[in-house]
């Protein structure tokens, strides 16, 4: 796999990412996809004990839970994005 | 689109699976569009069309349900009254409170062009969110930066806001870290997160349903592809499904954040 890597490296260009390259933004996505994952993981779990243990805060705390899990989830999102600015990825 | 054209294409030549042509795989060429009619260097695209059929909704909804406002409310005005106040207790009051109602129109507006903006992606002839063009996004976070930072400005005065922005009661090495971090979080990371929020959410949301959409035509050859196409058009439900629940939370995150960032400009300033 390291000789694909080097062969890919050597057939891309200076100027952006070419055909071989591109593989590497799908690579890019599931590394910045592993923080974000984690995140809502504990947000929706602190949320769910909240609520296990407070049930008459359940409209309060569903509602932050929402704010959080959009603020953790545009990490993500950005994460697939940028892939697609360095000439389509 | 170019997604028609690569049907069109497909069908001429029955390019589907088996019969020796590749995935016509979706990419940024599906977010670029023919114009409908261009003057000058001004292009009339798609997208500007479905934004400006989504402020005329708003405008009509909103107009028509509150032309003739009764005590004991008719109609239209009911939905009317379940969207504005929905709006104001659920986004504005619990971060601005009850002073704060005199923005209920601008979040109001806001959270529904939005909303309206997102959902053209599932509605059939429109299947184009429009904030996955991200100039659409950016003007709108545009709209709420200069706004937050002018009612902060003249809340608290020029040095006032840059003062307030850092709390007094930190230890005295925390500053040379804790200035440029909040500096950089009101002036630059703010408006940049909200937009690109809104616009990555509806981007991955516009591609995901591409990818199924075109992988159900693709797979539908005559023959055990038949099921493959069965199965992806079934995520193709799903992933609309899905996409229903993000759109409506992505026009309230914005608007709620808009309350948020206004308050935070009001409320040091007392």
């Amino acid at each position: 796999m390291l000789d694909l890597a080097t062969q890919a490296l050597a057939a891309g260009t200076t100027t952006g990412v070419t055909g071989s390259l591109k593989v590497f933004g799908a690579v890019a996505y599931g590394l910045a996809a592993i923080g974000p994952g984690v995140g809502i993981g504990l947000i929706f779990g602190h949320a769910i004990e909240a609520m296990a243990r407070q049930p008459e805060a359940t409209g309060r705390i569903t509602q932050y839970m929402w704010i959080g899990f959009a603020l953790a989830e545009a990490l993500a999102l950005i994460g697939l994005v940028v892939p697609f600015i360095f000439s389509g990825g | 689109m170019n997604s028609d054209i690569q049907l069109a294409a497909a069908s001429g030549g029955g390019c589907h699976i088996f019969s020796g042509c590749g995935f016509p795989a979706p990419g940024l060429q599906d977010f670029d569009f023919k114009p409908i009619f261009s003057i000058g260097s001004f292009h009339f695209t798609k997208p500007i069309l479905l934004a400006l059929i989504c402020a005329a909704a708003v405008i009509v909804f909103f107009w028509a349900a509150f032309r003739k406002p009764k005590i004991v409310p008719r109609g239209m005005q009911n939905l009317g009254e379940v969207a504005l106040f929905g709006v104001r207790d659920q986004i504005l009051r619990p971060s601005l409170g009850k002073k704060g109602d005199s923005y209920l129109p601008f979040l109001t507006a806001m959270f529904f062009f939005i909303y309206f903006m997102n959902v053209l992606e599932i509605i059939p002839i429109a299947q184009f969110p429009v904030p996955s063009r991200v100039g659409f996004a950016w003007s709108l976070a545009l709209i709420v930066y200069v706004t937050y930072l002018y009612i902060g400005i003249k809340n608290q005065g020029l040095g006032g806001y840059f003062k307030n922005m850092i709390p007094h009661d930190v230890p005295w090495w925390i500053y040379p870290i804790l200035i440029p971090i909040e500096f950089a979080r009101y002036i630059f990371i703010q408006p940049f997160t909200l937009g690109i929020r809104l616009f990555a959410n509806m981007f991955a949301g516009h591609l995901l349903l591409l990818i199924f959409t075109l992988a159900t035509w693709y797979l539908a050859s005559l023959s055990i592809g038949l099921l493959f196409a069965a199965t992806s058009f079934v995520m193709v439900l799903g992933v609309t499904l899905l996409e229903a629940l993000i759109q409506l939370l992505q026009a309230f995150i914005f608007t709620t954040l808009t309350a948020t960032y206004i308050a935070d400009s009001l409320e040091a300033g007392h």
